[in-house]
């Protein structure tokens, strides 16, 4: 070997996480825990609350435990990084894991009768699994090969909500932390009056990006390449095959479990953003968006089961770049611990506030010009927080 | 004739071809798409911000 030392460190690195990354494997399986410990083991109800415990409960305490990584791949080795095979095939291997989770929920559901509580947790872990299966339709359904793009309306089918891929890339990464997007919440605004706004104003704005590139197109609306057409197709032959086979008293379960993977993404929305402000320019439109314009969390496990989606700030910088490469930057703005462990504060919504009001603050500067104020609670809480009106720049 | 590429994730815009996704068909020019155009692929990027290729 003649390779110097100085050579060593780019030739040789080595992805540490490049094995943990099958957490965001093995995570979204927890789903069939529930099921098939009752079915193969005992029939206790508790079993079927595992998945929903292992998410809420044990992954925040994973988060604190384990604690945070500030570590980047240094650029040199990101080409490689990008175009290693590996990553793509877990997730990939994602896809089967989550159709299978929620075929076996259905069955479990259509096949036991269970006390209201046991169909609750089957419900919510199944759409938790969705959940998991929107964290996937948002990797894939960034990339740019005809085979990913397809794996996500696939995946994003499950749940009904395969309008997500159009209304993320051409809505919310064009709309972001201004007062525009229906998914960017504003300081002030609990996460019940966000979802009211947040689930329909995604579908509509989907639909019109669909209508107008249609027309664009010389297409019909209802032509086979709208976007959101393709897997709301898929969504409706699953469906009405589940509610075939297990009758009509499935469909009141199939709704709750596509609202609760849906509810999902609301809270990762809910958070993502928070009260965070991109500047109008001159010509009306906003600036670019800033690394300073998300929340970010680098918490070790939550990230492994959600394939980075908590490096968020590298993620609206550059939305193309793969999961396995996404980086940390110094002086963003930081959740306290990863998405899971927020989603349990934002359903108290005075307990959200007081935490996250005054990190919101710290990240601008108290400058209420870069902050998204749910607007009929602007006054108070300027007043609150002694606030000053940043004078117009002249 | 021109062609325009998105500095951000390498989308390039050739008037030759158009864009067929999109709605604009070949011999489109650069300069009559929308001005909000943005980049299709990774939307970081708005028409002024398109680097021009000759």
């Amino acid at each position: 070997m003649t390779t110097t030392a100085s050579r060593m460190p780019e030739a040789t690195y080595v992805d540490r996480k490049r094995y943990l990354w099958l957490f965001s494997l093995l995570v979204p399986m927890t789903a069939l825990t529930g099921p098939l410990l009752y079915m193969f083991v005992s029939p206790k109800i508790v079993w079927l609350w595992l998945p929903t415990l292992f998410s809420y409960l044990v992954i925040p305490v994973l988060d604190f435990i384990i604690g945070e990584d500030l570590s980047n791949p240094p650029e040199e080795a990101v080409p490689a990084l990008e175009a290693d095979a590996y990553y793509r095939y877990v997730t990939y291997a994602l896809v089967p894991v989550l159709w299978a989770s929620f075929l076996v929920s259905v069955y479990f559901l259509g096949t036991h009768e269970l006390p209201w509580y046991g169909v609750l947790a089957v419900v919510m872990s199944a759409g938790g699994s969705l959940g998991y299966g929107l964290n996937l339709g948002h990797e894939l359904g960034h990339k740019k090969s005809r085979l990913e793009r397809w794996l996500a309306k696939i995946t994003l089918a499950l749940g009904f909500y395969g309008h997500f891929f159009v209304e993320h890339n051409r809505g919310h990464h064009r709309d972001v932390a201004t007062p525009a997007d229906p998914a960017s919440a504003r300081m002030g605004e609990s996460i019940y009056r966000f979802v009211f706004r947040e689930l329909p104003g995604a579908f509509f704005r989907a639909w019109d990006l669909e209508a107008e590139r249609m027309e664009r197109c010389g297409k019909s609306v209802w032509s086979l390449d709208n976007e959101l057409i393709q897997p709301a197709l898929i969504s409706i032959a699953l469906y009405f095959a589940l509610i075939a086979i297990f009758g009509l008293e499935m469909l009141p379960m199939l709704l709750l479990i596509a609202f609760w993977g849906a509810f999902q993404l609301t809270q990762a929305n809910y958070i993502e953003h928070y009260g965070l402000l991109r500047k109008q320019l001159g010509n009306g439109r906003f600036e670019r968006c800033q690394p300073h314009h998300s929340w970010n969390s680098n918490h070790l496990f939550s990230n492994w089961a959600l394939f980075h989606l908590q490096r968020h700030s590298d993620h609206h910088a550059h939305p193309t770049r793969r999961y396995q490469s996404l980086r940390d930057f110094p002086d963003l703005p930081r959740l306290p611990n990863g998405y899971f462990g927020m989603y349990l504060l934002a359903y108290v919504p005075p307990l959200w506030f007081h935490v996250m009001d005054k990190r919101l603050l710290a990240a601008v500067d108290r400058d209420p010009s870069r902050i998204n104020f749910e607007q009929a609670k602007r006054g108070a809480l300027m007043r609150r927080y002694r606030l000053e009106e940043t004078p117009a720049e002249a | 004739m021109s062609s325009h590429q998105c500095p951000e994730c390498g989308y390039e815009y050739d008037d030759a071809k158009g864009d067929a996704f999109l709605g604009y068909p070949p011999g489109t020019a650069w300069e009559t798409l929308p001005d909000d155009f943005v980049c299709p692929d990774c939307a970081v990027t708005g028409k002024d911000e398109f680097e021009r290729r000759d």
